[in-house]
């Protein structure tokens, strides 16, 4: 394997940075993470290879759509998340790929990982989003930021998780 | 259950009540599975989800495990998934296709129209054993509706066509969506659980009244990306006109003039520039093949359907198909699929796809503020005791036309409901 463009480590802290402010409700700084024409995708439990373009997903964000669902999500009428959850995420088995690079030839990198988040709220049960990432990240200028995240659930059905109200 | 009546319908005195222990009470869910889901025409799946022989879908309905699969002699069948012999489940897998259905506990094996075709160690059996008395059980009635499967479990069912009633007139609204009037379940199932009732999924799934207030950020979103919203004419809560149907045997329907994009045919910016040929160029089709006024009916009206008791077919950014089935009084699965038409292009398909997501389901826009809005009716119902009824009378002083945030449709559901609960249960079902 050639060395990665990325260390491991970096991937982990650029990683751990972006579950922070997620935990911590910091929307729009965990925007400013994002490329202009960043996607975030959660494929359906049944097809987690699936493509939205033929595939009906749970989520499939253009950037468009990205800002306007955190839009949503500030504004205490996002009822499935006011009052808001907490969140926990634990991200771990990180890896690096290469990968081709971006539209405008930027260098990128496939960055895997697992993930659990917990999702607390008042009086209702713990909801556990356990999965894996995949993390386009793209070199712009001397940073990194990601171009598409998709989030793959491994519960073969939502079933008691009920909705995927938060970003994942 | 208990004596006092469930639903009460005064339409002299404008009085119209549903009792909230039929919203709460195990003893009430009961009731109904024998009453209401063991006797009505339930559905099951649809003819696109098993194209070829051979190919299957497993799920659960009423309870119970079922293959819906096509056999043969290109029939689709629907079988009890649950072996002759000791009773395993004997299809395991969500979908494929097979040959056979093998059980594996002790290797009963039945072909693709149910037939048991294999018994390891048969000698064993006496020579009055027959195998052809031990098919894969079929439900007592199956039957399809334009590519929508149904079982019946009672034999003695109306055939499904009378049952559906008013409501087969806005399924051939969606199937119109087709040049050839075929439409498909598209890849990609959505499967999530409510900790509510079923039947207030029955309710918010045409209950146009809460649209303004739990689903402001919906509306803000599509007002935001720059669909042109009307201020609601005079004694209307949304922008477009819409009215509530009952439409027979308790389905009910609301029927809206179009105010958000449709993939068929309306087009939003939210669709991109890009999109904005492909979504004439379906009008055109829909126009050539129907002619203007049946072209309209299909591509500026947004329909909710409820066919009782449990599956909905909406037809509005998108159309889906949703059926639930009740876990506990105060649980429910929820299974959701698109539908579009088999000759969709690709580029038509992504936007059908992509318009279901800015509202329909688990992670779209609107619907974790449904299911927050039904656990939180559920939550409140824990005062049943103290208060006893939901109030239920919008539009019921009217004379003439019903509107969408009216409530005629949800009174016609709960009639339905009403009147079934009321009746003797199947044979042989001790309630
Ligand atoms: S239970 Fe199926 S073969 Fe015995
Ligand atoms: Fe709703």
């Amino acid at each position: 394997m050639s060395a990665p463009l990325l260390a491991r480590s970096d991937a982990e802290d650029f990683l751990y940075a972006e579950a922070a402010l997620l935990d911590e409700w910091r929307l729009d700084d965990w925007l400013t993470l994002l490329t202009e024409d960043a996607r975030y995708w959660v494929p359906p439990n049944d097809t987690p290879d699936g493509d939205p373009g033929t595939t009906l997903f749970t989520i499939a964000d253009d950037i468009h759509r990205i800002r306007a669902r955190v839009t949503r999500l500030k504004d205490p009428a996002a009822h499935a998340e006011y009052p808001r959850s907490r969140t926990r995420r634990m991200i771990g088995n990180v890896r690096v790929e290469p990968m081709a690079p971006g539209p405008a030839g930027e260098t990128q990198v496939l960055v895997h990982s697992n993930f659990v988040i917990w999702r607390f709220r008042r009086g209702e049960r713990v909801r556990e989003y356990v999965g894996h990432y995949r993390h386009t990240l793209r070199l712009a200028a001397t940073s990194w930021r990601i171009a598409h995240r998709v989030a793959i659930i491994d519960a073969m059905e939502l079933a008691s998780l009920g909705s995927v109200s938060l970003i994942l | 259950m208990t004596e006092q009546p469930m639903v009460i319908n005064d339409p002299a005195s404008f009085d119209f009540r549903v009792n909230r222990a039929a919203l709460v009470d195990p003893a009430v869910l009961e009731e109904e599975r024998a009453r209401i889901f063991d006797l009505c025409w339930i559905y099951v799946g649809h003819e696109s989800e098993v194209r070829a022989p051979g190919d299957f879908r497993t799920r659960q309905i009423c309870g119970r495990p079922v293959i819906l699969c096509r056999d043969d002699a290109d029939r689709v069948r629907v079988f009890l998934n649950s072996c002759r012999h000791r009773g395993a489940v004997v299809c395991r897998e969500a979908e494929g296709n097979a040959t056979h259905f093998t059980c594996f506990y002790h290797g009963w094996s039945y072909d693709r129209a149910g037939c048991l075709d294999g018994v390891p160690g048969r000698s064993a059996y006496p020579p009055s054993f027959d195998p052809a008395q031990f098919p894969l059980l079929e439900p007592a009635r199956v039957a399809s509706y334009r590519g929508f499967v149904f079982l019946c479990f009672d034999p003695e069912a109306m055939p499904l066509e009378t049952y559906l009633a008013g409501a087969r007139e806005y399924i051939d609204l969606v199937i119109d969506q087709s040049p050839s009037g075929q439409m498909e379940v598209i890849r990609g199932v959505q499967e999530y659980d409510i900790e509510a009732n079923w039947k207030l999924l029955v309710e918010n799934s045409f209950d146009d009244y809460h649209l303004l207030t739990t689903h402001s950020t919906w509306l803000d979103y599509l007002r935001n990306a720059g669909v042109e919203m009307k201020r609601p004419e005079r004694g209307h809560l949304l922008p477009a006109h819409g009215v509530g149907r009952a439409l027979g045997n308790g389905h009910a329907v609301v029927d809206n003039v179009n105010f958000r994009g449709r993939p068929v045919a309306k087009w939003i910016p939210i669709y991109g520039e890009a999109a904005r040929p492909e979504i004439a160029r379906i009008r055109e089709e829909l126009v050539a093949r129907l002619g203007e006024h049946r072209a309209a009916r299909v591509a500026d009206t947004n329909r909710n359907l409820v066919v009782f008791p449990n599956l909905v077919i909406n037809d509005g950014s998108s159309v889906t198909i949703r059926t639930f089935h009740p876990l506990a009084a105060n649980r429910m699965q929820v299974r959701a699929w698109a539908l579009g038409p088999v000759e969709e292009t690709p580029a038509a398909r992504a936007i059908r796809l992509d318009s279901f997501l800015t509202f329909y389901g688990p992670g779209g826009f609107a619907t974790p503020d449904d299911i927050e809005a039904l656990e939180m009716v559920q939550a409140g119902l824990a005062t049943w005791r103290e208060m006893p009824w939901s109030v239920m009378t919008r539009g019921m002083a009217k004379e003439g036309e019903q509107l969408n945030t009216d409530e005629l449709h949800l009174r016609a559901f709960w009639l339905e409901w009403q009147r079934r609960m009321q009746m003797a249960p199947r044979r042989g079902v001790e309630a």
